[in-house]
């Protein structure tokens, strides 16, 4: 019933707002109107378009130069950050100068070139030496940003440094796996074949490299050091996403990537710059994946690089934690792998792998 | 030419002497094969379809704006999809998105725009009977039509509609494993968006067949509108970068249906490998991007081009630099085959190829700015008439700055790292193509519905209609800006999940609000279009004092347009407040030698040589 009345309720409004529209119509019609040439609005439009500009203006500035309740400026975390940021802003300062300078002139010239009766437009088909000026100026000036930004560019997607720190980043639905190449620095083969629900990054341990590769539940990285990641997808694309390093790359089943940066802020540093106890680097997917993509994120623990040096050398191979898979290795590899892994020794693990770097 | 023009006079005249035969409601109004009434069905179907893509954003706005609001009052529409919580379902707010992008990207800007005005104004501005062939003309529509008809059977799915993003791409759009919408949904809207491609080609080749071969006695291409000259460089566009799109879409249904491996390779979901080897989805990519980035300008260039017009009659000037104006669609045109691959910067793509789709990508922003210049110097010193198609029109130029400027951050690959796929990138193209897009068709419909229905539309609505909508577009893409700095990612369902991302939350709900005002606000908009089709006030001949052709017809021009021959054209479309002329216009039909007084020197030879034949 209420339904009902609610309905009629509508129904009759509509009707209301419809007649009162005829009325006003006919109104019009009666006053003659339609004969005229000029539209009955044109004086309010015109004064309505200056103070769009005047509100609009404004409104910009003030959430700009913080009218926001927050910072949309993320704290940067990356060398290589510290000149795109550079880049962005002398872009930003460019792109709002002509910005502000091309609605002024839009709005301007539509609120002082309004329609007035007895006024006659000029007949001003082209210029041909202002038409040169304004395709000139703005090729110079986007030529300058190309530069700059190929240079930024291929710094960034050059080759990494000798001494990059490799890991391995795997996206899956939902969620990331990393893999570190143990003592001997060396990631091992994977082959997506091998992959089984233990064995989810797909490790071939044919390859004598894979044996030391250990698999941490979150990615650590060095402050200040290279890193060089080489990023892989199980089953659909994903992107490593990570604004405070201003880095991203996509991940892409049967293509791999890779992406170096070096972090510059330890999660320590970050939180105190932040004034959060509880920052923490996030690991973001951007690349739709299925129901899960806006939950698939991974945790980054930025140390100083001699915690990272204890914290590496302290984790377990992988293939210690699941030795059942030794059965994989090759016969004649077996006792490498026990002892680049760690497995069955009566050596502790700091023993073992001082023996590697003895090797 | 003049032997198409000989063959249609003479239907026109045999059907002179029959006085009317009577066409049977059908062959009038559904199966119509003139250009006219097919403009004014792509028209009501693409407004059809604005609604429900329309609708779509408000849906999953709601979630956005609003994550904790409980959406059970919206289960009699969306049924399962509302959650036991009264969430919407996170797979199903991908389809949201997915179809929400396909529908006005395809349907609404392409369809909707280009079919409307490349139908209706093309021959009425070239001084031609009907379309080369109206045939293929009303075929066009009809495949469009049932593309449509096979997009909306899809939202009825057991496993929903494509949900891969409007871009599908491989492998999530190939595995129904990965995602529900790649199941029977994903396999409609291939089959849809074939039936489209078929149909904007057969429109495409018969908008540019006419405009070569039917433009009337005098109509050279250098005094062609530019409405022409723009749906002439879309059709162009479209009839080379769509069947690329369809030979995309065609190795994805191999891949999907009958085991190839084109797209997929290295594969390990659901439990188990899968067979496919060595294909690439980055091959999936660069031919989508192929079509997906003229694709843009074939939204955007018609927009412009009934800015151009739209803007120079009510400014009563002539639009500045018409040369420059073709010159830098030209180069748009041009640039716009070898862009493509600024979409895909950070998906692993050699970084040399990178740097050169920065540096084509950026070249592109100098004709764009041209056209933005051009703009603003045709009101300078204008007299200008604030009709809602010039409102609309000066929206479209605003939205086409602010968008197209953000536009040189994305092309820059160096900071495209950090913005890409971003709310950056959402509020860059909502703006530049989406919104700008969307007022030219709106512009385009205020301006043309004297000539399309023979009446008026109210002036007064139009205006309220155009402030609230710009304003609310304002509203809605600005703030985006500043959440896609912060990093937010697009298509993301929530941002609960990242401490990084908790901010913003009022400002979310904000651009929610003011996206649901500026969607019923339409509502202003369809009143005032129905209302006026039967009941608007009758138009006289030519209610905006323009100097195109479409005006010489009668108030309600019927098949082949002009009753008597074919006007002949004698001058640009251009000629407002000439000096010396009596009006502030002087139409295309008005011979030189009949305008003595407002001739330019160089026309006076002209004007000779015209008196002599």
């Amino acid at each position: 019933m209420l339904n009902l009345i609610i309905v009629i309720a509508v129904v009759l409004i509509l009707a209301i707002l419809v007649t009162v529209f005829r009325v006003i119509t006919l109104v019009n019609v009666a006053k003659g109107e339609g004969s005229k040439s000029v539209p009955p609005t044109n004086r309010i439009n015109a004064l309505l378009l200056m103070l769009f500009l005047i509100a609009g203006l404004f409104g910009f500035f003030y959430f700009s130069f913080g009218g926001l309740q927050d910072d949309f400026v993320l704290p940067l975390a990356s060398e290589h950050g510290a000149v795109t940021d550079r880049l962005f802003w002398i872009t930003m300062g460019i792109t709002c100068f002509v910005f502000i300078v091309t609605q002024i002139f839009l709005f301007g010239f539509a609120y002082k070139y309004q329609h007035k009766e007895g006024n006659k437009a000029d007949f001003y088909p082209h210029n041909n030496k202002l038409e040169v000026i304004w395709t000139a100026i703005p090729a110079i000036v986007l030529a300058l940003l190309i530069v700059s930004g190929w240079k930024a560019w291929s710094d960034i997607t050059g080759k990494a440094p000798d001494n990059a720190e490799v890991i391995e980043v795997m996206g899956y639905q939902f969620s990331w796996s990393v893999r570190y190449p143990g003592a001997d620095k060396s990631l091992g083969d994977s082959d997506f074949q091998k992959m089984d629900v233990t064995n989810s990054m797909g490790i071939d341990f044919t390859d004598q490299a894979s044996f030391d590769d250990f698999i941490p539940t979150q990615l650590v990285l060095p402050k200040g050091r290279p890193v060089l990641l080489k990023i892989r997808a199980k089953d659909v694309i994903h992107s490593v996403f990570q604004p405070h390093f201003r880095m991203q790359m996509n991940a892409v089943p049967g293509m791999p990537t890779r992406f170096w940066f070096v972090p510059t802020k330890t999660t320590e540093e970050m939180r105190e710059e932040t004034g959060n106890p509880d920052f923490n680097y996030e690991l973001v997917c951007n690349k739709i994946c299925g129901y899960g993509h806006f939950g698939m994120k991974y945790s980054i623990l930025v140390l100083e690089a001699d915690e990272y040096d204890q914290w590496y050398a302290d984790q377990q191979a992988w293939l210690k934690l699941n030795d059942d898979y030794l059965s994989e290795v090759p016969d004649n590899l077996k006792e490498a792998a026990r002892i680049a892994a760690g497995i069955d020794n009566v050596i502790s693990v700091d023993k073992a792998d001082k023996a590697l770097v003895s090797n | 030419m003049s032997v198409a023009d000989i063959q249609i006079e003479k239907d026109l005249h045999h059907d002179g002497h029959d006085d009317h035969h009577e066409q049977s409601f059908i062959s009038k109004y559904i199966f119509s094969t003139d250009h006219k009434t097919i403009a004014k069905q792509f028209l009501i179907t693409g407004i059809f379809w604005a609604l429900i893509g329309g609708g779509l954003s408000v849906i999953f706005r709601l979630q956005l704006g609003f994550p904790d609001m409980e959406l059970y009052w919206l289960k009699p529409l969306l049924g399962k999809w509302i959650t036991a919580e009264g969430k919407i379902d996170s797979e199903f707010y991908l389809a949201l998105v997915t179809m929400h992008g396909t529908i006005m990207v395809f349907f609404v800007l392409t369809a909707g725009l280009s079919g409307t005005f490349a139908n209706f104004l093309i021959p009425l501005q070239i001084g031609a009977r009907d379309m080369a062939s109206g045939f293929m003309n009303m075929l066009s529509y009809w495949f469009f039509f049932v593309s449509g008809v096979i997009m909306f059977i899809s939202f009825f799915l057991e496993t929903g509609p494509a949900s891969g993003g409007w871009t599908v791409y491989p492998p999530l759009s190939a595995l129904p494993q990965a995602i529900q919408g790649s199941g029977a949904g994903m396999t409609m809207w291939l089959v849809s968006m074939v039936f489209f491609i078929a149909s904007t080609l057969l429109g495409g080749i018969n908008y540019i067949t006419t405009i070569i071969n039917m433009r009337t006695e005098g109509m050279s291409f250098t005094r062609l509108p530019l409405t022409v000259w723009a749906l002439f460089l879309t059709a162009i566009l479209g009839l080379l970068s769509f069947p690329v799109l369809v030979a995309a879409a065609l190795l994805l249904v191999f891949d999907r249906s009958f085991g190839t491996s084109f797209y997929l390779s290295d594969i390990y979901i659901g439990g188990e490998a899968l067979p496919h080897i060595g294909g690439s989805p980055i091959l999936y990519q660069h031919l989508f991007w192929f079509l997906g980035h003229p694709e843009v300008y074939i939204v955007i260039l018609p927009a412009l081009g009934i800015t151009s017009e739209i803007i120079s009659t009510n400014s009563r000037k002539p639009i500045f630099g018409y040369r420059a104006m073709i010159g830098s669609m030209l180069a748009i045109g041009f640039l716009s085959f070898i862009v493509w691959a600024h979409h895909m910067f950070v998906t692993g793509l050699n970084p040399f190829l990178g740097s050169i789709f920065m540096f084509l990508t950026l070249i592109i922003a100098v004709p764009s700015a041209v056209k933005a210049f051009n703009y603003i110097t045709t009101l300078w010193r204008g007299n200008i008439k604030f009709t809602t198609a010039m409102l609309f029109s000066i929206g479209l130029v605003s939205f086409f700055i602010s968008g197209g400027l953000t536009g040189i951050f994305l092309g820059n690959s160096a900071l495209d790292i950090n913005l890409h796929d971003t709310y950056f990138v959402v509020a860059h193209f909502h703006l530049v193509m989406g919104s700008a897009a969307f007022f030219g068709m709106l512009a385009g419909v205020y301006h043309w519905f004297p000539k399309m229905f023979g009446r008026m539309m109210d002036e007064r609505l139009g205006s309220i209609h155009f402030w609230l909508t710009f304003v609310g577009v304002y509203l809605v893409f600005f703030p985006l800006h500043y959440i896609g700095i912060a990093g937010f990612p697009r298509r993301y369902y929530s941002f609960t999940s990242f401490d990084a991302f908790q901010t913003f939350t009022d400002l979310n709900s904000f651009v929610s609000i003011a996206a649901a005002l500026t969607f019923f606000a339409q509502f202003i908009f369809l009143f005032n279009f129905f209302y006026s089709i039967f009941a608007g006030r009758k138009a006289s001949l030519n209610p905006w004092k323009s100097n195109t052709l479409e005006w010489t017809t009668p108030r309600l021009p019927g098949h082949g347009n002009w009753p008597g021959a074919i006007p002949k054209v004698f001058r640009w479309a251009y000629d407002y407040s000439k000096p010396g002329a009596k009006d502030d216009f002087i139409p295309q039909t008005v011979p030189l030698s009949e305008t003595p007084e407002s001739n330019l020197p160089n026309e006076v030879e002209e004007a000779k040589a015209e008196a002599k034949k």
